[in-house]
């Protein structure tokens, strides 16, 4: 398949996930970032963020599968799921967990579990989707690698 | 598109997300600064020539770096020793404190803003941080870079020969406007609290919450 239409293939996919919401402008300034110098910037974070966030909600799981539940531990972690979320324009995630450090701060375990439930499932939602963008982004860079030869 | 001077530059960027460290270090290599970035600020200090630890706060040269680094760029919220810390100690130590400071949150906490810009920081950045951010921080380090001493006598960024002639009056006070510009630390500071402001919409905003409390 030509470089073109996988270029095609991923800009229709980015598009539509700007259009869904699932994306914010920061993920337009990653664009921006990516160049003929640093090909892989975008696969990179988004990569990294995947990473991140999966070990993030599985502490968030585990605290708040304790009878007692540490909300300030909790608060932590997703303060730290906001910022990296915010960081790559995962919109709907970094909305989530603004609702969800409300429910901290009202020590409710059940808001928190349901927010938690709620962050999870945009993840996993915006993760099918960035792998589809990381394999596009690394076959593009494939073949562009090639052209130069 | 860059100058060549600038690619001499070198920041130092501290922040305990491995994410946020990658933005940062993309933006300012984008901008053609040198980078290094640390996830502490103990790393941070360590990397500047200082111990982390109140011993050497009067001790002015223990053992400096070899790399000059032109401006700290870093995180407010991070475990141990936050972006404030770091701040007051750069500005406690007199072989540091006129390196210039870039503090950047998360959170619109408007005390927090005050606080390290009372403190001497240069600028405070709302995360995430964006290519537009950084044009605000060039006319810092070149206010603070001293080339060599001759420069540093003759002014700020005036690439001036030694025997400059007294005239030019025009010149002199484009320079001077500009330099006047980059000194304002109202005008600065209010910007960079009215964008911090501005997009403070969530209510976190009442609530300084931080892993560390400052």
């Amino acid at each position: 398949m030509a470089a073109a239409t996988l270029k095609d293939q991923l800009s229709g996919l980015v598009n539509s996930m700007f259009a869904e919401g699932l994306l914010d402008d920061q993920f337009t300034q990653l664009q921006m970032l990516q160049d003929a110098n640093n090909p892989g910037f975008i696969a990179e974070v988004i990569t990294l963020f995947c990473e991140d966030a999966e070990r993030l909600l599985k502490e968030l799981t585990t605290l708040l599968d304790q009878v007692a539940v540490d909300y300030h531990k909790v608060d932590a972690y997703v303060h730290q799921l906001k910022g990296s979320s915010s960081s790559v324009g995962a919109q709907h995630i970094k909305h989530g967990c603004i609702r969800f450090r409300q429910f901290c701060e009202e020590n409710s375990k059940e808001g928190c579990v349901h927010a938690l439930n709620l962050v999870k499932h945009e993840y996993y939602r915006l993760k099918t989707k960035f792998e589809t963008m990381v394999q596009l982004e690394q076959r593009i860079q494939a073949y562009e690698g090639q052209q130069q030869q | 598109m860059a100058i060549t001077a600038e690619a001499q530059f070198h920041v130092l960027a501290v922040d305990d997300s491995l994410i946020d460290r990658k933005l940062i270090e993309r933006l300012l290599r984008t901008s053609s600064y040198q980078v290094t970035t640390v996830d502490s600020g103990s790393k941070a200090l360590e990397f500047l020539g200082l111990q982390d630890d109140d011993d050497d706060e009067d001790s002015s040269d223990s053992s400096p770096s070899e790399i000059e680094v032109n401006l700290v760029i870093t995180d407010y919220c991070m475990p141990g020793m936050t972006g404030y810390d770091l701040l007051k100690r750069i500005k406690e130590t007199s072989s540091l404190k006129d390196i210039p400071v870039v503090i950047m949150s998360s959170e619109n906490v408007p005390s927090r803003i005050n606080m390290c810009l009372e403190e001497g920081a240069e600028e405070f950045f709302l995360k995430p941080v964006q290519m537009s951010d950084l044009e605000r921080i060039r006319p810092h380090i070149m206010r603070r870079k001293p080339a060599d001493p001759e420069e540093e006598e003759q002014g700020e960024d005036q690439p001036q020969p030694s025997q400059t002639p007294p005239v030019l009056p025009l010149q002199q006070q484009i320079t001077n406007d500009n330099t006047a510009m980059a000194m304002a630390p109202d005008s600065s500071s209010s910007s960079s609290k009215r964008k911090a402001m501005d997009e403070g919409l969530s209510p976190e905003r009442r609530r300084p919450r931080c892993t560390v409390t400052a």
